[in-house]
């Protein structure tokens, strides 16, 4: 039951990354030209609709759907892992156009090239764990 | 009907991705792709070469399933609820995207000089795919998290690391735009 749940979620999420265009990989390129409000726009108004569910969830300790505590684990306190990090990601994500949700999306679609970049952003998480204790974190 | 066959517009597709956000939480989980990259790795047993991929990859199957969906999501999205796949993007990118060589820029979803099956041949396009998703999985995992763990959850969840990790997706994405792609393209 729980995992036709995780199913259809999943579902919804891919069919709103293909149909907002997200996993477009010209609008990736048109955002990063500041030519279009639309990706913002999507970012942006998940975010706010986003922090208003979490605030809610929080402040009225609301369980989840199965009566448990919904929990929330701070990311680790740290600069340069993010900013490194996050710059590597970018370049990937401008280049690649695609981020690791949209791209499973893709195949969906059915263009098979993603799966090169599948395959190849396992192989970059793989060399993460291969070198990931000489970074600074 | 149309509006469901055209694409959707910002202030719809923002509130779905949102309520995927809630839905995930509502059931106990958090909002985060790029995890699925490493269970991945585990599944195929790089749990031999690095200590970062030892954990119980079971524990991350309901996200496993997410990946199912969003494929199965992404094939109803493109042969049922549309017409047609064009992304009209701004006139001026389109006339960028024509002067680095992309000629189907307006015209398709994807550019068809790298997704296309005749990339498979063509070992520029294949090499940009390839070093495009190298740079994903590493960079994703360094920052611990992506567009969906940091952008979405992160920030709705008024975490400074996720805005540090946010600016450096922008930093790397411009920087690839703005002064990568005149050398490569």
């Amino acid at each position: 039951m729980r995992t036709l749940i995780y199913l259809l979620i999943g579902i919804l999420f891919g069919i709103t990354m293909l149909k907002s265009e997200a996993a477009s990989w010209y609008r990736i390129y048109e955002m990063f030209r500041f030519e279009s409000f639309h990706m913002y726009g999507i970012i942006g108004s998940t975010v706010v609709l986003g922090v208003l569910i979490i605030q809610t969830i929080k402040r009225f300790n609301i369980p989840s759907f199965y009566g448990e505590p919904i929990v929330f684990t701070p990311k680790a306190k740290s600069v340069s892992r993010y900013l490194f990090g996050g710059f590597i990601f970018g370049l990937g994500w401008a280049l690649a156009g695609a981020c690791p949700g949209p791209m499973f999306t893709l195949v969906g679609a059915g263009f098979t090239p993603i799966l090169v970049v599948i395959v190849s952003a396992v192989f970059g998480t793989f060399l993460y764990g291969l070198v990931k204790n000489k970074l600074p974190h | 009907m149309t509006l469901i066959f055209d694409p959707w517009p910002w202030y719809v597709s923002g509130p779905l991705i949102a309520l995927v956000l809630f839905l995930l939480l509502m059931v106990g989980k958090n909002f985060g792709m790029s995890s699925n990259l490493r269970t991945l790795c585990t599944i195929c047993g790089a749990g031999n070469s690095s200590d970062f991929f030892k954990f119980d990859w079971k524990s991350q199957r309901w996200n496993l399933v997410v990946v199912l969906g969003a494929i199965i999501g992404g094939f109803i999205g493109s042969q049922f609820l549309s017409n047609d796949l064009a992304v009209a993007l701004h006139p001026n990118t389109i006339e960028n995207l024509d002067t680095l060589g992309f000629k189907s820029a307006g015209e398709s979803y994807l550019p068809t000089e790298l997704f296309d099956s005749s990339v498979f041949t063509d070992i520029k396009g294949l090499l940009i795919l390839a070093i495009g998703g190298l740079f994903v999985g590493f960079g994703t995992r360094y920052a611990g998290g992506c567009t969906s763990g940091h952008a979405i959850s992160g920030l709705s969840n008024l975490q400074w690391s996720s805005l540090i990790a946010v600016i450096g997706f922008f930093a790397g994405g411009l920087t690839m735009v703005h002064f990568i792609f005149p050398l490569i393209f």
